[in-house]
């Protein structure tokens, strides 16, 4: 089943005419910038999960929110889709255009508009890049906190789409708990405050609701996000495991004393390699296992957890444990780990990044079925893990030169995705269904709970015109993969059959 | 002792029996949060029969119950494995239940530094306006898949659906706490929280009664006691937050009507007519007053906060601006067409 918008399954979409489009944008917005060629059309097809791509009928490319509002009711008018997108850094396919449909560019919108470090917020618009914010912070000794790998690139406005994560997320929480108050634009146009400069506000927590929907019911339009004060120091500890399950227990036996790690990362053997190779972190390459666990706080508590999470993890079972020396070696061990996604990239044509999450303590059958898995697809597969909060990262190594392969992995990460859930998981801890895992929301949801879903939308935007296709499969669509899979609640083998 | 039992069968029963005969339920656990929102007019669903933990699991971080739980027994659960709600939620009576927490969504004088009942729900169970229970969210941290139903749920007073099982994350609790007593005025107090707020501080808990400032610091050693000898101040006993989170300091005791006040935290005092005690370190302000809600309500809007009244009647919440209120009717007509989940009380029409 492929995830490109298809209309027998996803639903039609409405016929738009395009000449007559472009003229009614010409009137009502005249200095709008509207691309239309496909030649300028064309690098939009796609935002970060590249393998999947569609020309978008128009690209428009607003600079104020009157524009943006205009837009809106125009295209709730004439029944236009919309798909707002901010950077394009997405990894699940969640501002995949749509050839019916008009792409959205917020990306315009990338002012700071205020830093109070009294109140401790920063208010900036949607295209502000998430790293801006801290570094807009940082004079006033506060930052703000979800980091997600791409935090370089990536906008807010997206990130409150997605509901970002990143590393930190055990302890600080993810985009929805670093939020006062998100303003919108409904599909009619109308401007929505979410939240409010207080802690609280009247009414149902549609804040809440509206972090991760998407672009399903609203676009971005200011975000007010909170700021922190900088841990005065961290520390980063390097521990090598002989075996994957004894790393598990030691992510299990640290918690269990009560400590929260600024981070908790987890590598397997072949992560390992493949970021020494690129990297020279100093990894010790023989390990089946490592743990990365940073403490961070205050300088007399982080002593005492660094001596504390060392003598747990030589408990667990860890044949070396490492304190970072110096500032140098802390950044250089952490390298190794953020660029796993490069490394990996260095030793395969292609890769794919899966983003499931799992109650710790499946870790090792997880492991074990992914493996399982590999061996009967075939095709390698490296591990990073946030071990803290249970958001694996299985990088599927592929050529997609090869003929088959591209299906074969995406047909093997569906499977690990499916494990993910019979083990009481989800199949997206961080990057979102997008288009990429719609057919595994009919895995993890089932009828009545994706009917639900529908009608959250259809309070929001009845005629279904912002971002068709994405985040909620039609029931018609789970029928189909219903079909084809085995179903949830059993562990699921692969039907090499089909390959 | 109640035994634990699951009674979601019969609670699916009396929601389609009600869905049939057209009839609203007011929904209740320990009936503690009364005195919040519109009283209800409907036939009583008690949940405290569906109850029990369902799941916990100190090293997942995760804790699931079903929604009747009395919320004292979670507690006395998490205490004994030396962890905790880190929200703090006031119980505001002897019998609170976990589906009462979430429904009202009140937190403790931690959460302007640990967080809200909304930030740590995980995923819920929820019989709906059609007649089905439904699970959203789960027992992981981190799941972005589909709309967040579950904190949704948290806040909204039973009026999108019945909330039957919860998941929350919990926290260890801190190895060290000691609180402490500053005499100093309220501005004088307001200018030295923000100052603060932007420190690595392990202030966990602040609160203003109008002679001192009464702070909490939770850590590890090191940090408290480094703390403590940079403020200084006197020992405070820490039973004054209890106190403070279940309405039992004395400046509770004053007949004059109970508001709660939600405010920026960079709001400074307020002059209203009544006595005032600040709490969440300048974020969320108790008033006693008999002022009229017009009265509180024009002076909250100027500084961007709003005003919730501790007894039940057809304002108590603060109203909406007209175009949000339009999509909450809009939510609410989706998710419980029938009107049969505590109609009028968040507000006299949803």
């Amino acid at each position: 089943m492929s995830i490109l918008y298809d209309e027998r399954l996803d639903g039609p979409l409405p016929a738009v005419d395009k000449p007559a489009l472009l003229t009614a944008l010409h009137d009502a917005l005249p200095d709008l910038e509207i691309l239309h060629r496909t030649e300028d059309l064309k690098p939009y097809e796609c935002d970060g999960l590249s393998a999947y791509r569609t020309v978008p009928l128009l690209v428009v490319l607003p600079e104020r929110l009157e524009q943006v509002q205009t837009l809106l009711r125009l295209c709730h008018q004439r029944g236009v889709p919309v798909v707002a997108r901010g950077a394009g850094t997405g990894l699940s396919g969640g501002t995949l255009p749509l050839a019916q449909g008009i792409l959205l560019v917020m990306a315009r919108f990338n002012r700071i508009l205020e830093v109070n470090p009294q109140g401790r917020y920063a208010r900036v618009q949607p295209g502000v890049r998430n790293l801006a914010i801290s570094q807009a912070a940082a004079p006033h000794g506060l930052y703000y906190a979800p980091d997600p790998s791409s935090q370089i690139a990536c906008s807010i406005g997206g990130n409150v789409a997605e509901n970002a994560g990143g590393v930190h997320c055990l302890k600080y929480g993810l985009t929805v708990h670093n939020l006062l108050k998100v303003d919108i634009l409904t599909i009619e146009g109308e401007h929505l405050t979410l939240g409010s400069d207080a802690l609280d506000s009247p009414g149902f927590d549609l804040l809440a609701l509206f972090t991760g929907s998407e672009g399903m019911l609203g676009i971005v339009i200011e975000v007010t996000v909170k700021l922190l004060p900088k841990p005065q120091v961290a520390r980063l500890l390097l521990a090598s495991f002989d075996s994957v399950e004894q790393a598990g227990g030691a992510v299990a036996d640290i918690i269990g004393a009560g400590i929260i790690p600024g981070g908790l990362e987890m590598m397997d053997n072949l992560a390992i390699r493949a970021a020494e190779d690129f990297i020279h972190a100093g990894y010790p390459v023989d390990a089946a296992a490592i743990l990365l666990c940073e403490l961070d706080g205050v300088e007399a508590d982080v002593q005492v957890d660094c001596e504390r999470v060392a003598a747990v993890l030589r408990q667990a079972g860890a044949r070396d444990v490492r304190l970072a020396c110096d500032e140098a070696e802390r950044t250089r061990f952490w390298a190794g780990r953020k660029n796993a996604f490069p490394a990996v990239g260095r030793i395969s044509p292609d890769y794919y990044c899966m983003d499931g999450t799992i109650p710790r303590r499946e870790l090792p059958r997880v492991l074990r079925g992914i493996a399982e898995l590999s061996r009967a697809y075939g095709l390698r597969v490296a591990n990073v893990f946030h071990a803290g909060d249970g958001n694996m990262h299985p990088l599927i190594l592929f050529d997609a030169n090869l003929s088959g392969e591209l299906e074969r992995a995406e047909a093997i990460g569906g499977k690990i995705l499916e494990l993910c859930v019979a083990v009481g998981g989800s199949i997206t801890g961080e990057h979102g269904v997008g288009r990429e895992k719609i057919n595994q929301m009919c895995a993890q949801f089932n009828d009545d709970e994706i009917t639900l879903f529908h009608a959250v939308k259809a309070a929001f935007d009845p005629q279904g015109l912002l971002n068709p296709g994405k985040n909620i499969p039609t029931l018609h669509r789970c029928a189909e993969f219903g079909a084809l899979h085995v179903h949830h609640g059993q562990l699921p083998f692969p039907d090499l059959e089909r390959f | 002792m109640t035994p634990d039992l699951d009674m979601s069968q019969d609670l699916l029963e009396q929601v389609n029996q009600a869905l049939a005969m057209d009839t609203p339920l007011r929904i209740q656990g320990g009936n503690s949060k009364a005195m919040l929102g519109c009283p209800v007019t409907g036939e009583i669903l008690d949940t405290r029969g569906h109850r029990g933990i369902v799941s916990y699991d100190p090293s997942e971080l995760v804790l699931t119950a079903r929604a009747g739980t009395p919320l004292r027994e979670i507690e006395t659960a998490l205490r004994e494995a030396g962890q905790m709600l880190p929200c703090e939620p006031p119980h505001l009576g002897p019998d609170a239940t976990l589906g009462g927490m979430v429904a009202a969504g009140l937190s403790g004088p931690r959460r302007p530094w640990a967080g809200a009942v909304r930030d740590y729900v995980l995923g819920t169970r929820v019989i709906t306006g059609h007649g089905k229970l439904l699970r959203f969210g789960g027992e992981v941290m981190k799941n972005v898949a589909g709309y967040d139903i579950s904190r949704l749920m948290a806040g909204s007073f039973g009026c999108l659906g019945l909330l039957t099982e919860v998941s929350l994350k919990v926290l260890p609790r801190p190895r060290h706490c000691l609180s402490l007593r500053l005499e100093m005025n309220v501005r004088q107090a307001l200018g030295e929280l923000a100052e603060w707020g932007r420190q690595p501080l392990p202030i966990s808990a602040a609160c203003h009664d109008g002679q001192a400032l009464h702070l909490r610091l939770e850590g590890n050693e090191g940090s408290v006691l480094s703390t403590s000898r940079q403020l200084g101040g006197q020992s405070l006993e820490s039973g004054f937050w209890e106190d403070l989170r279940e309405q039992r300091l004395a400046f509770f005791d004053d007949p004059a009507p109970l508001w709660r006040l939600s405010v920026p935290t960079t709001t400074g005092p307020l002059e209203l007519p009544g006595r005032q005690l600040i709490d969440w370190g300048g974020a969320q302000r108790w008033l006693k007053s008999s002022a009229t809600a017009e009265q509180i309500r024009t002076q909250l809007a100027q500084v961007g906060g709003h005003a919730t009244a501790y007894a039940p009647g057809d304002d108590s919440t603060a109203p909406l601006p007209g175009a949000l209120m339009r999509y909450h009717r809009s939510l609410k007509q989706q998710l419980d067409p029938q009107g049969i989940f505590n109609p009028g009380r968040l507000y006299p029409d949803l």
